[in-house]
């Protein structure tokens, strides 16, 4: 059977990557390339490589240190920030992306994961949403969850995979930065209404986290964090061992 | 000198790369002097059976490819590259593939259990079925990336290790000199990257 991933997230910012708490007050963390060689070499069983104030700022990705990246990447490498067209995946596929990940584009006009699935296939496919309760619903967050777009997160999802997204990162904001566990709430909901493979992505803090998450949700594919690898909080072959000692199927 | 057949389908920036990365000199090229002149072929591909072969056709790369595995040179297809060595595939109707190995192509769907996510995307273990030089640097129960909802079917032959998915899809094919993996070893960390050095240093 396929193995649960493990997915350390690279969020750029200006060339470097960094990780706020709650997406405030952000910290220079490292640098992209020596992180993502480093990932790759150690364990994670895939990369997600943001920049992540492109969909504010209209600013696109430094696609030189994308490329850079790449040539050292030897597991999936999926990339998001800015993205809005068609034009847009087509160049950071050339640098190397094996995935596109889209989110505020896709708000702005959901027919681009159709056209994106059309050309390069589902799989290369994903759509991102940053999710936060709102009076009691779910709600679609644009622009880095910066602003509420007033959708409800589970329809919002479900359109996005009869649109052809191949794949979901589900980022709760509540969650996120807080180191208090992932969202089984909200990742529960998803798993529950599309069959294509989630990404949980917000609020780790600790191994037991990731444990509760796959044993909560035995359909969760893969769990994503940033800062706990960055800074070595978590070891991901560390991580790896004691999700294995606790029956959960990962590449080791 | 290894060639990367360029035949305007799907990402080859990976696939370059990885070649690069253990030392081997590999050029992508359409160019049939080219082909024919490298020791060996890698024939790459992402997306539908149909367009891919239409396209390996309209380039006439598909009878350079058929003539130098005649003539007995290294073939090594990846994912859909794979597919179109066998015989034929049912992928949105019957297309004609390269027919260089035993076999077809046909999709998951109404095959696995129904519980299962289609595509078959993710890390699955390698099992072993028959000895091979590709196997030189990996072992038995190694993880590789898979991203496909179509496989090889009818191709005992040729079967060197499959994966478990509810039922056990080859994951790599060979006889003699042509070869494939369905899974993606440019995106397989070591493992993947020692089976392309096994085949890069196959005599």
């Amino acid at each position: 059977m396929i193995t649960k991933r493990i997915i350390p997230c690279l969020d750029v910012k200006n060339g470097r990557v960094v990780k706020g708490v709650n997406f405030e007050g952000l910290n220079d963390v490292s640098s992209p390339i020596e992180l993502a060689s480093y990932y790759s070499a150690n364990g994670a069983d895939e990369l997600v490589f943001y920049d992540i104030t492109a969909s504010c700022e209209e600013r696109k990705l430094f696609t030189d240190i994308l490329t850079k990246v790449a040539q050292n990447v030897f597991i999936p490498l999926t990339v998001g920030g800015g993205i809005n067209t068609l034009e847009d995946f087509d160049r950071v596929l050339k640098c190397g992306a094996d995935k596109v990940s889209v989110n505020t584009g896709a708000i702005k006009n959901p027919n681009l994961m159709y056209e994106a699935a059309k050309r390069y296939g589902s799989q290369c496919v994903v759509l991102s949403a940053d999710i936060k309760r709102v009076d009691g619903e779910f709600r679609v967050f644009s622009a880095g969850g910066r602003y509420d777009t007033g959708k409800e997160a589970i329809s919002w999802i479900k359109q996005g995979v009869e649109l052809g997204a191949g794949e979901i990162v589900v980022n709760s904001i509540d969650t996120d930065g807080v180191k208090n566990g992932f969202d089984i709430e909200l990742l529960k909901l998803v798993c529950e209404v599309v069959k294509v493979p989630v990404i949980a992505s917000g609020g780790a803090g600790k191994v037991s986290h990731f444990i509760d998450l796959f044993k909560e949700i035995p359909d969760i594919d893969a769990g994503l964090a940033a800062s706990v690898f960055h800074f070595g909080e978590i070891k991901i072959s560390e991580l790896k061992r004691e999700l294995s000692q606790n029956g959960i199927k990962v590449r080791i | 000198m290894i060639a990367i057949v360029d035949y305007g389908v799907g990402n080859l920036f990976s696939v370059v790369s990885s070649l690069k990365y253990i030392g081997v000199d590999a050029i992508v090229t359409s160019d049939e002097d080219t082909i024919r002149k490298c020791d060996k072929i890698i024939l790459p591909g992402v997306g539908a059976f149909e367009d891919a072969i239409a396209k390996l056709r309209a380039t006439g790369l598909d009878r350079v490819i058929i003539d130098e595995a005649k003539k007995g040179k290294k073939i090594m297809g990846i994912c859909l590259g794979m597919q179109m060595l066998f015989e034929k595939s049912y992928e949105f109707g019957e297309h004609t593939g390269l027919g260089l190995l035993k076999g077809e192509v046909v999709g998951m769907n109404g095959v696995i259990n129904s519980e299962l996510k289609i595509p078959h995307i993710g890390y699955n273990a390698l099992i072993f079925k028959k000895e091979s030089p590709l196997l030189k640097y990996i072992k038995n129960g190694d993880f590789v990336y898979f991203v496909h909802s179509y496989f090889a079917s009818n191709c005992e032959e040729s079967l060197i290790a499959s994966c478990e998915y509810d039922k056990e899809l080859p994951a790599i094919v060979g006889k003699d000199n042509v070869m494939g993996c369905q899974f993606h070893p440019e995106k397989s960390g070591e493992v993947g990257l020692n089976i392309l050095r096994a085949f890069c240093e196959m005599e």
